[in-house]
């Protein structure tokens, strides 16, 4: 259960040696502007991937699958499916018979090859075709890494195909920490758990003998912080990944610690301590172990999240007397608040790009998650149910993933994720019910 | 601890069936006991007995509600806390962890922070009573432990609750 689970996948890349066909720059015709209002999923085409050894049929069929769904799944792609494809792709290297693609209106095409080599180490090659101009979009690669990794060599491929189409950032080879939970309402069981992006592979990090809330990645991916009621009070711990070995930080008798969050630093640590009643937001530096406080008030103070480069603090505060967005230096001092809409704003989460805040809306009994811009203008509300909350950003800032919980007494909390566009709202798929996600960074 | 723990599934049974301004509330205990040996429903002496803690717990009333997103003292809460703060002078060796928690509706880390300030309102009001405050101390779950499963004010107003749980031995170490 908590054995230790590194994907020991030193992934090593390669170019493919090119075909006759042209090479077109990346930002050729083939493209996708996700930033434009509606989107007409583009047809792409998937065909198994060869099998080029005895025996890379079944892991041929899975990569493949794993490529197109995280294709498919972006909703900016719609699979041309086998059945109406005329050409077959058995050789890799031979020349792509466009016409065929073409006949089934297939704008985009991935055609790829698994093999497994002498000492057992799988090999993947892929090409991307843009089919109406008859050419290859960007050079072949070919990724090597062990078997038991092959999934994040099927996230790899997508991610190359979705980068070189949308002109954006990767983001399939990622993982989610999250709360998985099980049991009734009032009994509910939470264990810290650890998934790939899509729900696959799920791992869990902690039992479920105490309750345990929002973990964080560190900017590296390789710790998580989160809090924890094991000592029968809400503490911080950070946990290394790798090992599911954790350590409590340090922190004062009589007070509770919770909401962290690491600095892109990785050493420094944001969160709140609530002393009586009163909550303030910390900063501890985990090599040196100094502690210093951030802000001074009567009110809530909790939730921040930092820039990407660390210079300045998103945070929730209750000061005006609702709970609302603020930012200040991220040695404290004078915070500005930034939302000003109706309703409550909490949990903000700064995007990797830096240009953008998440965060959930509480308004006339309705919860949202939405997204501002740092100066607090241009608020878009994304989601609306009876209970969303705690965004999370994918690595390339495109993707948010949220709790959202169903109201009643069988209601539960479950995985979702929306596009920042408001598009392509879909449940994450996990055996339990699941709170709390972080995103990863990608992975390297 | 292992007697407690077997305290603990028996009282969050309670807790699940009843539903009830009465009904067992020590969820603490599943999480390793730091405030010391609760006593739950069933584990802690006669009713009849006016200095147990199933006395404090029932007949004294353990709990206070608050308003939605409020941490003030209702007067019905402070007749409450007057009567707790009675009890805990005369039965001066046991000591009590405040609990506070909060209703669904909020976000989860407001929660903590909102709970947080539920106990310390009643940890401060038995203060105010003489009650010395080496004898209390608190602990906010927020939204993470509702007694009381449906989505509307009926059950929000049990869950917006501070519990004041009777412990008679010495806090952690």
């Amino acid at each position: 259960m908590m054995k230790p689970f590194a994907h020991a996948l030193a992934l090593a890349l390669a170019l493919v040696a090119g075909t006759d066909a042209p090479v077109f720059a990346q930002g050729g015709p083939l493209r996708i502007d996700i930033t434009q209002g509606v989107i007409e999923p583009m047809p792409i085409a998937v065909p198994q991937f060869v099998a080029e050894t005895a025996g890379a049929q079944d892991m041929a069929a899975q990569l493949t699958r794993v490529i197109a769904a995280d294709l498919v799944g972006t909703g900016l792609f719609r699979e041309i499916p086998r059945e109406a494809h005329i050409s077959t792709i058995s050789n890799f290297s031979a020349p792509v018979q466009y016409a065929d693609w073409k006949a089934v209106n297939a704008q985009a095409l991935v055609t790829g090859a698994v093999s497994t080599d002498a000492s057992g180490r799988l090999i993947v090659k892929f090409r991307l075709h843009d089919v109406f101009s008859n050419g290859e979009m960007g050079e072949g690669l070919q990724f090597a890494g062990t078997t038991d990794g092959w999934r994040r060599m099927a996230h790899k491929v997508a991610d190359q195909v979705y980068s070189r189409i949308t002109g954006e950032g990767p983001y399939f080879d990622s993982r989610v920490v999250f709360v998985s939970e099980q049991g009734p309402k009032a009994q509910r069981q939470k264990r810290l758990a650890i998934m790939d992006y899509d729900g696959a592979n799920v791992n869990y990090l902690t039992d479920s003998s105490s309750i345990v809330l929002a973990p964080r990645f560190s900017p590296t991916g390789d710790r998580v912080l989160y809090t924890s009621y094991e000592s029968g009070f809400p503490r911080i711990y950070v946990m290394d990944v790798g090992s599911a070995t954790r350590r409590p930080l340090a922190d004062q008798p009589g007070t509770m610690s919770f909401a962290p969050r690491f600095g892109p630093d990785g050493n420094t640590v944001v969160y709140s301590v609530t002393e009586g009643g009163n909550t303030d937001l910390y900063s501890l530096n985990l090599a040196s172990g100094q502690r210093g406080r951030l802000t001074s008030a009567p009110s809530i103070e909790t939730a921040p999240s930092f820039s990407p480069d660390g210079s300045k603090i998103v945070f929730e505060s209750d000061r005006s007397g609702s709970q609302q967005l603020y930012i200040m230096s991220a040695s404290g001092g004078e915070p500005t608040r930034i939302s000003f809409g109706d309703g409550r704003y909490g949990t903000p989460v700064w995007s990797p790009r830096g240009d953008m805040i998440a965060f959930t809306k509480q308004n006339k009994g309705r919860f949202h998650i939405g997204v501002m811009r740092v100066d607090g203008s241009e608020e878009r509300l994304l989601t609306a149910s009876f209970l969303d909350e705690g965004p999370t950003w994918s690595p390339n800032g495109r993707v948010i993933m949220f709790t959202r919980e169903t109201q009643g007494e069988n209601g539960a909390a479950a995985l979702y994720s929306v596009d920042i566009s408001g598009r392509n709202l879909k449940r994450v798929s996990i055996p339990a019910g699941g709170s709390d996600p972080a995103w990863s960074p990608l992975q390297r | 601890m292992k007697t407690l723990g077997t305290i603990a599934v028996l009282v969050a049974a309670l807790g699940l069936s009843a539903c009830s301004k009465t009904g067992a509330d020590r969820f603490g205990a599943d999480g390793g006991a730091g405030a010391g040996a609760g006593y739950g429903a069933g584990a802690n002496g006669a009713y009849g007995d006016p200095s147990s803690p199933a006395y404090f717990q029932q007949a004294v009333g353990d709990r206070v509600l608050f308003l939605v997103d409020q941490s003030s003292l209702t007067a019905t809460a402070q007749e409450t806390l007057y009567k707790q703060a009675q009890w805990l002078l005369t039965n001066s060796d046991y000591k009590a962890v405040i609990e506070g928690h909060a209703d669904e509706q909020g976000t989860r880390e407001y929660n903590i922070a909102l709970g947080a300030r539920r106990a310390t309102a009643v940890r401060d009001f038995l203060i105010s009573q003489g009650v010395p405050a080496t004898r209390l101390e608190t602990v906010s779950y927020g939204k993470e432990r509702p007694i009381a499963v449906c989505s509307s004010e009926d059950c929000y107003s049990q869950n917006r609750r501070a519990v004041t749980v009777i412990s008679g031995s010495a806090f952690s170490s």
